[in-house]
Order: structure tokens, then C-alpha cells, then sequence
């Protein structure tokens, strides 16, 4: 089975993120980068594919120089070859811009399966892979969290609202967004952080892919979100804040 | 029809209605007439209790090929809908259903469904969660075609029952067998709920934010001082330190006790829509500018493993 997971470099979970200067982005530079949560457990899926049933696992991403280093995680981790899409405008384009660009790099790969998280810890869209899906005319299924190669497609196990869940059989080739929580990630070892030095990276750029990169919905801006509620803070040591916050609970709230 | 189309999805008929009363909010700011649509009978109750002032139109779409769920089946049906009726904006309900296959739908317009909007703004201006709830991102659909949107769970008041007639329109779209690639199963539970975390009136729930699972027994002394059940974030559920039958949020179950406190949790949107309806929420979170303070009544920005043990110690104290 031929496998190609599309990945993404965020900013690190616990990075403090500032508005840049002209008020549309975020200022990037002094950013931690890393390997998009939901995105490691599509490549973890894909391994795990891999080593029961052979073929190949090739991470595509789209992106600026630095994430070269996410792609090299990835091969570190088992990946046998990566496709770097050169890309310093990825904010400015929209969901559709940046799938035409995976797409673009994918159809002449001619896959049989098409992994990618089911959404960035960066803009959260969620669209990426199902737009992917349209784009190359493949079905596709979301929110999975168990993948099963079968005599003819798939059987993949969906997570739905509040505990439930459904599975669904889908031929392939076929395109899954995976969830979190799936399967155990592993750790790339120290022979395999080795062996990543030498694995080829394609590099593509989006002129050569020709795709159009007009955007159909703009972000004009960033803020700080907005208060829902007005919070009472309560300072001190952690001794009286807790104190403080019995009172509150005991006396205001009258939940104690 | 120059209009707005609100899509419903029977079955989730709160969050339908609030992504309706969006539609609302919309067509008072552009003036545009409010219509809905649902796939099911006519009869159904997402045609009849409508919350708020019921639409004067709604179109009921039928097809024997639509009674399971599946993306080709509804991408389908909603596109000729849409290319009949011509819509300026379609708001659909932001539920795991409409991830599925709005995107695709909007793609055959060659547009893109901004997702998971919180607030809609003079512009109009839509605005969404960026980094996690870190940031707020406000998007416009400048070009022509339609704007699909999709709305997130309890950022909208759905409004109580008014009287009012809706007319029910019966469109039936062309499908074909073949045009549907998958095979959905039945929904099914993971596993025997032994936890009912909706009916717990006290919740301290806890997130990253503890680091290892050899923290959680001083969260779980703190749980029982209080009397409270203990529940989690999806990563804790995830890293196998609590059963997944512990998840709050979008993913897990949806809770409104009378007191929430949330221990190290940042706050992204997945878990507040599950716990933002709390009576009192409280926060204990070391980073100030964590998005759990925005939905927080109390806050206590310090070190979670300073402040836990003397919550529960001053809790202790209050009730001897």
C-alpha cells in the first residue's frame, strides 16, 4: 500500500503566540515549531499500516523553509521518503489554496491512501483533507481512529458526538482524516534520526504546481478573543488564593 | 431566492436552532430573507418546534439513499438544492456532520466554508477561534457565489418557541447507488458507560497542565474533598491516564454542574463547548493568558501543583 500523509508545522502547544505589527498574523519570529498534533497520529496510523501490510509511507507538507524540519521528524519517526511544497504565503491562502496545492502534488504520486489530522492546532479549519478528497475525486471518511485493510477497500472506525461511534467500509484509493488518540506515538529513534539525514525530500514549489492561489474568504484580522465572562481573579499565594476561593465558593456560590 | 439558507441537521435540533437564529443575526444585518432546510420527513421535529420565530419557508429534502448519513448522499442532495435556490449565505450547525461534508460541498462551488464561527459582525465579519482559542480571527467572503459558514455550539442563544407558520417545500434530489462510495454501519457506544458525568453536580476536571499520570491522585483529593467527580481533557483521555468515559468536551460528554473546576486546561473550543454552560466555572491554570480564563468566573493564575493540594486542604478545613 502506498501511503502519503499530509502534515503541517505549528507553533509548539505551550507557545506564547503575538499579534504582528500589521495586525493580520502572528508575529513567528522566536516561535517554537512542531509537528501538528492530529497529523502524528495520521503518520502513526500510516506506519502502522506499513509494517503490517509493506509498501511505502511518504509525508507531503506545504510550507516555509523551517518546516523541512517537521518533514525530517517525520522520517526520523519511519517515513521513507518526504515531498517539501516550498510556500512562504500559506496564511494568506485559504483552506481551498492550500488543498489545490497538496492535491496538485499528490495526483501524479497516485496513492492509495491519503492520510492528514483532522485539523491544524494552528487555524483549527478541519477542511484540508476533505477538500483534498473532492479535489482528486476520492472518498473519504473523518474523525477516524482505527484504519482496517480489507479484501476490498477499507474498514475504518469513526468517532461520532458524545461517545459514539460508527464504522464504515470505503474502497480505496480514499482519503481519511485521522483523530487523536488512535494508536500510542512513537518516538523516533537515534538510529532513526540517522537514517532521516538520507532519505530524499522532494522539493516542489507552488509555481510549478500552477495552482491558483486567489483567496476565496480573507482573515482581515487577529485579536485577542473576547471575555464571556467577567473573571474574578484572585491573587496572593497559592495558600490564599485557595482560601479565597472556598469563601467565594462557600459563602457567594453556596456550592460548599 | 437572494437569501440565507440555514441547513439543519434533524436530530441535533439545539444546535440547528441556534445556527438558525445566526441566520438571524445575519439577515438583520444584510436584510436578506431567512429560510431552513433539513434532510427528513415533514414531519419531523425540526420542521415543527422550531426556538425562536419559526422561518417562513423550510425545504424538507427526501431520497431513499438519504435515510443513513453518508458525504457523497448529502454533498449531493445539497448542491442541487443550492444551485436551485441560489443562496447569498448557507449557515449549517458546526457538528461532526458538517465537518464531513461541507467542505466538500463548498468546494464544488469553489468556495470555502468558514467553520465554526463564533460571532457574525457588521461587514458582515465572521469571527472564529485561531491557536486554540488564543486568538480570535474575523474573516470576510468579499467575492461573488455563495458564503458558506458553519456555527459553533452555544455562541448563538437559540430564543424560545414563538408562534408563526412555516411553509414546508418537498424537494426530492436526483441520487444514483453508485454515486455513494462508502458504507456507514449503525452508530454504536465505545463502551458501557459506568459514568454519568451530566447528572454530577460538582466536576474538577484536569488537563495537560498535570504533566504525568502519577500527578493525578492529588487531583483526584481534591475531587473527593469536594464531593465531585473527576473528569478530563481530551489529551488526558487520550494518553490512557483516564478512560475516555471521563472526556469532556465536543468528543466526550457535555456537562453543566453547579461547579466546574477546570485544573490546567487551556480551554480550546472542543472542551469549552462541553463545559461552558457550568453554573461556576473556576480556572487554575499558571499561563494568565490561557483561553479557560474567558469562560472562568473564578480564576487562580499559578502552579497547579502549588495550588490543588491547598484547595483541597481549605476545603477540608471549611467543612470540619
Amino acid at each position: 500500500m502506498k501511503i502519503i500523509v499530509c502534515i503541517k508545522q505549528v507553533p509548539e502547544r505551550d507557545a506564547q503566540v503575538r499579534i504582528d505589527p500589521s495586525g493580520k498574523w502572528i508575529d513567528e519570529s522566536g516561535l517554537q515549531w512542531a509537528l501538528n498534533e492530529s497529523d502524528a497520529y495520521a503518520l502513526e496510523e500510516a506506519l502502522q499500516l506499513k509494517e503490517k501490510h509493506g509498501g511505502e509511507v511518504v509525508v507531503l507538507t506545504a510550507g516555509p523553509e523551517r518546516a523541512g524540519s517537521t518533514l525530517r521528524e517525520a522520517l526520523a519517526k519511519g517515513a521513507d521518503r518526504g515531498i517539501h511544497i516550498a510556500c512562504d504565503d500559506l496564511a494568506a491562502r485559504d483552506a481551498l489554496g492550500v488543498a489545490r496545492l497538496l492535491a496538485a502534488a499528490l495526483k501524479p504520486e497516485a496513492p492509495d491512501l491519503v492520510l492528514t489530522g483532522l485539523q491544524s492546532d494552528d487555524l483549527g479549519l478541519g477542511q484540508t483533507g476533505v477538500i483534498v478528497a473532492e479535489l482528486l475525486d476520492l472518498p473519504h471518511a473523518t474523525l477516524i481512529l482505527q484504519v482496517e485493510k480489507t479484501d476490498t477497500g477499507l474498514k475504518v472506525k469513526r468517532e461520532l458526538e458524545e461517545g459514539w461511534f460508527q464504522s464504515i467500509e470505503l474502497p480505496t484509493p480514499a482519503v481519511l482524516t485521522i483523530q487523536s488518540g488512535g494508536n500510542k506515538l512513537r518516538y523516533a529513534t537515534l538510529m532513526g534520526i540517522k537514517r532521516a539525514k538520507t532519505k530524499e525530500v522532494r522539493p516542489l514549489t507552488a509555481a510549478e504546481l500552477a495552482v491558483d492561489a486567489a483567496a476565496v474568504v480573507l482573515l482581515d484580522r487577529i485579536a485577542l478573543p473576547q471575555k464571556q465572562k467577567s473573571t474574578q481573579m484572585l491573587p496572593g499565594t497559592p495558600k490564599e488564593a485557595a482560601a479565597a476561593l472556598v469563601e467565594k465558593l462557600k459563602f457567594e456560590v453556596r456550592v460548599l | 431566492m437572494s437569501g440565507i439558507l440555514v441547513i439543519q441537521e434533524a436530530g441535533r435540533n439545539r444546535i440547528s436552532f441556534e445556527a438558525l437564529a445566526a441566520g438571524r443575526v445575519l439577515s438583520d444585518l444584510t436584510g436578506l430573507p431567512l429560510e431552513a432546510a433539513a434532510v427528513g420527513d415533514p414531519n419531523a421535529t425540526i420542521f415543527v418546534e422550531f426556538s425562536g420565530p419559526p422561518p417562513a419557508v423550510a425545504h424538507a429534502v427526501q431520497h431513499p439513499l438519504l435515510q443513513q448519513y453518508t458525504s457523497d448522499g448529502y454533498v449531493l442532495a445539497f448542491e442541487q438544492l443550492i444551485r436551485k435556490l441560489e443562496p447569498s449565505y448557507i449557515l449549517f450547525p458546526h457538528t461532526y456532520q458538517s465537518r464531513d461534508y461541507v467542505p466538500r460541498l463548498a468546494t464544488r462551488f469553489g468556495q470555502v466554508l468558514i467553520s465554526d464561527v463564533v460571532a457574525i459582525q457588521a461587514g458582515p465579519a465572521f469571527v472564529r477561534q485561531l491557536f486554540q482559542g488564543k486568538m480570535a480571527g474575523s474573516y470576510r467572503h468579499p467575492g461573488d457565489g455563495p458564503c458558506f459558514l458553519s456555527i459553533q455550539a452555544g455562541a448563538f442563544p437559540a430564543g424560545s418557541p414563538q408562534a408563526g407558520t412555516t411553509t414546508i417545500l418537498p424537494f426530492e434530489p436526483q441520487i444514483e447507488p453508485a454515486q455513494i462510495r462508502t458504507q456507514p454501519s449503525a452508530p454504536f457506544r465505545g463502551s458501557t458507560q459506568t459514568v454519568d458525568l451530566g447528572s454530577a453536580q460538582r466536576i474538577v476536571a484536569v488537563g495537560r497542565g498535570i504533566k504525568d499520570a502519577v500527578n493525578l491522585p492529588m487531583v483526584q483529593e481534591l475531587a473527593t474533598a469536594l464531593g465531585a467527580e473527576i473528569a478530563a481533557s481530551r489529551p488526558i483521555c487520550d494518553a490512557g491516564w483516564l478512560p475516555m468515559e471521563r472526556q469532556v468536551g465536543s468528543s466526550g460528554q457535555s456537562v453543566a454542574p453547579k461547579l466546574y473546576i477546570a485544573v490546567g486546561i487551556s480551554g480550546a473550543i472542543q472542551h469549552l463547548v462541553g463545559m461552558k454552560a457550568s453554573q461556576c466555572i473556576v480556572a487554575i491554570n499558571k499561563d494568565p493568558d490561557a483561553p479557560i480564563f474567558e469562560v472562568a468566573d473564578y480564576g487562580i493564575a499559578a502552579d497547579l501543583f502549588e495550588v490543588v493540594p491547598a484547595l483541597t486542604e481549605a476545603v477540608n478545613a471549611a467543612k470540619s
